[in-house]
């Protein structure tokens, strides 16, 4: 079965942006580390993780996002995230990743606050 | 090689003293008369070609050879040799003292000496040869006899009577092609109550490789102790092995474990034939390699499983039977073996369990004609599945257990487990709540349960094997919605879910994975886990009402 995912870089006000598009489970490891890579070379203090785009996360999904921070949280960056609808915003609560990372709306809440 | 002869002199000193020709012309025989000496004529004494090519009297005094034989007849006092000739062949000499006359060997009594070894010498051969063949039959009945002491001893090393499990029928043929043989088998009892069932086939047949087998035999029962997949336990006999076989030989081993509460079978496999498994007509090898015992160190054997249903064959099987040939030369070979088998259960086809084997040993008969010497050890090991068929999922889900509640099946299929195939899984549940006006909290929450649920059945529960189905039921009643997911991992506990801790994992302190129960757990307003030793069950229950 085809399993689509993709992650993309970009700086936003002098923060640094994955833009994540499709499902996040255990084909997208490999993609979304490079992302990361890729996102710490641009010496920022935090990394952002976008998923407007994102319409399924499974649990090894949760588990490539824990590993994420655990990166982020080792080189003293901090992340954020937005875009999430409300079930995962919900499983971000639940999971306690919501404790570790900053949760907003949408890109503009998120500038006006980190930007 | 040596002729060693024997030959009788007359007393010369006695017949001086005793006996004169006029007393007593024709002299009877008299043994204490005689005196004997030991005389050895090898084949490269000079004397030897002599006598081969004289084919007549010989007069010993008149003769001049370098000769050690030479040398004693004259001490002993010998005047002529005849030598025993047949078949160019020197099978005896007749060595003569002084005539009792004290006169010379005539003429005359050369020709009576000759005419008679011309007589004796066929005779005399006739004699060794039936000697021969007494000492030689006495040896080979000694050889026989321990034959069949070996062929006891090594009847006790294999199993005594073949295992007796409720639901399961195993059956074993042993033939060796010679007295004794280097193929066997074994049952292994573990004691989570799994059954160890081994075949094995050393190189070579007969006496050397039964020695082996003897050895390897006992290398696998001490393995089985130590280690519990037949993948490390063929890892570890392999290592004792190889340095105690000798060179140029090795053994072949299958290896299979049966649990039979789960009816799985692992296999892990040392260069046998690969086993068969028949269900209904269809048969297939199942495939699972490795090397033969005792090559080579460090060998890792890989390891496959199959669930048995009802029904279900498994087919063990040494070389003596596939590499069989018939008076055409033609081999038996593996095509044969499988159109065999699948041919139908029904009149002339191929049974079923223990009637399979003198199936085959017939068949194998005909193959190969009256007249055939077995080639090789024959051995066949053979693994019945007879539980009832797998009862379709259970009736006594959430919510039809409960009296008086009155529900609806809205949806019930299964899928292989193959990765992914949780999404399709999700997708067809979703699809059956079409038209309900679900609200979408349950909706997000119901999905991301169920893909969590059927990951675990594919990955954990059925390991990935796609032919292994994830069995799904969805049922609602007036306030509820059940949602039941089966695989076949019946045999493993499914754990307890837990909080998982995040700092630690966070810290690099734990996996960053381990989520899935979790969130199972927190999705649905009720999870139950079932076992029936062979199945999983979880029940994901959402309340309508109030949601």
């Amino acid at each position: 079965m085809e399993r689509i995912f993709s992650a993309s870089v970009r700086d936003l006000s002098g923060l640094v942006v994955i833009d994540l598009q499709g499902e996040i489970n255990a084909f997208a490891d490999q993609e979304l580390s490079s992302a990361y890579d890729q996102a710490e070379s641009h010496d920022t203090r935090t990394i952002v993780l976008n998923f407007q785009e994102v319409g399924y996360i499974n649990s090894t999904g949760i588990a490539l996002i824990v590993g994420l921070l655990a990166r982020a949280r080792k080189t003293g960056r901090r992340m954020a995230v937005y875009g999430l609808s409300d079930h995962y915003r919900e499983i971000f609560h639940i999971t306690r990743l919501a404790d570790f990372m900053s949760i907003y709306t949408d890109e503009a809440s998120l500038v006006a606050e980190l930007g | 090689m040596f002729a060693r002869l024997r030959k009788t002199l007359r007393s010369e000193k006695e017949e001086a003293v005793n006996l004169t020709e006029e007393e007593m012309p024709v002299p009877a025989y008299q043994p204490e008369a005689a005196r004997t000496f030991t005389w050895d004529l090898t084949p490269n004494d000079p004397l030897y070609a002599y006598l081969l090519s004289a084919s007549s009297v010989v007069e010993v005094d008149r003769l001049a050879l370098d000769s050690p034989a030479l040398r004693a007849l004259k001490a002993a006092g010998v005047k002529v040799c005849v030598p025993l000739v047949t078949q160019g062949e020197l099978v005896g000499v007749l060595n003569l003292g002084d005539r009792m006359s004290e006169q010379e060997y005539s003429s005359d009594d050369r020709r009576l000496l000759n005419n008679l070894a011309t007589q004796a010498a066929p005779a005399l051969r006739v004699a060794q040869l039936a000697r021969q063949q007494q000492a030689e039959a006495r040896q080979r009945e000694r050889l026989e006899q321990e034959m069949r002491v070996a062929r006891i001893i090594q009847q006790t090393l294999l199993p005594k009577s073949l295992p007796n499990l409720p639901g399961w029928q195993v059956a074993a043929h042993w033939q060796p092609a010679r007295a004794v043989g280097g193929d066997f088998y074994d049952f292994i009892d573990f004691p989570d109550g799994r059954l160890g069932l081994v075949t094995g086939d050393v190189t070579d047949k007969g006496v050397p490789a039964a020695l082996v087998m003897a050895t390897t035999r006992s290398i696998l029962r001490s393995a089985s102790e130590r280690s519990s997949t037949p993948g490390q336990i063929l890892a570890y006999a392999n290592e004792l092995l190889v340095s105690d076989i000798p060179p140029n030989m090795f053994v072949t081993c299958l290896y299979m474990i049966l649990d039979p509460a789960s009816r799985r079978l692992t296999i892990a496999n040392a260069g046998h034939n690969l086993p068969i498994h028949r269900r209904d007509e269809v048969v297939h090898d199942l495939r699972v390699t490795g090397m033969p015992l005792g090559l080579m160190p460090g060998m890792d054997y890989e390891e496959i499983e199959v669930t048995l249903e009802h029904g279900d064959n498994i087919l063990v099987y040494s070389d003596g039977l596939v590499e069989a040939h018939n008076p055409a030369k033609e081999m038996f070979g593996f095509p044969r073996l499988r159109e065999l088998l699948a041919c139908s259960t029904d009149g002339e086809g191929c049974p079923a369990g223990e009637a399979m084997i003198p199936f085959l040993i017939d068949d194998l008969s005909e193959f190969t004609g009256p007249d055939w010497e077995q080639e090789d050890d024959l051995t066949f090991l053979i693994l019945e599945c007879l539980h009832s068929p797998v009862a379709p999922i259970a009736d006594t889900l959430f919510l039809e257990e409960q009296e008086g509640v009155e529900y609806r099946l809205l949806a019930e299929f299964s899928l292989p487990s193959e990765p992914g195939n949780e999404i399709p899984l999700m997708e067809r549940v979703v699809q059956s709540f079409q038209g309900l006006g679900l609200p979408g909290t349950v909706l997000e929450r119901l999905k991301t349960a169920v893909a969590e649920t059927a990951m675990n059945a594919i990955e954990h529960g059925n390991r990935y094997q796609a032919e292994l189905p994830v069995e799904v039921r969805v049922s609602m009643s007036a306030d509820k919605l059940c949602i039941s997911i089966r695989d076949q991992g019946g045999s493993q506990p499914i754990p307890e879910p837990e909080t998982p801790d995040i700092e630690a994992k966070l810290a690099g302190l734990q996996s960053p994975r381990g989520w899935g129960l979790f969130l199972i757990k927190n999705m649905v307003d009720e999870m139950r886990v079932s076992a029936d030793g062979v199945h999983h069950t979880v029940e994901l229950v959402f309340r309508l009402k109030g949601a």
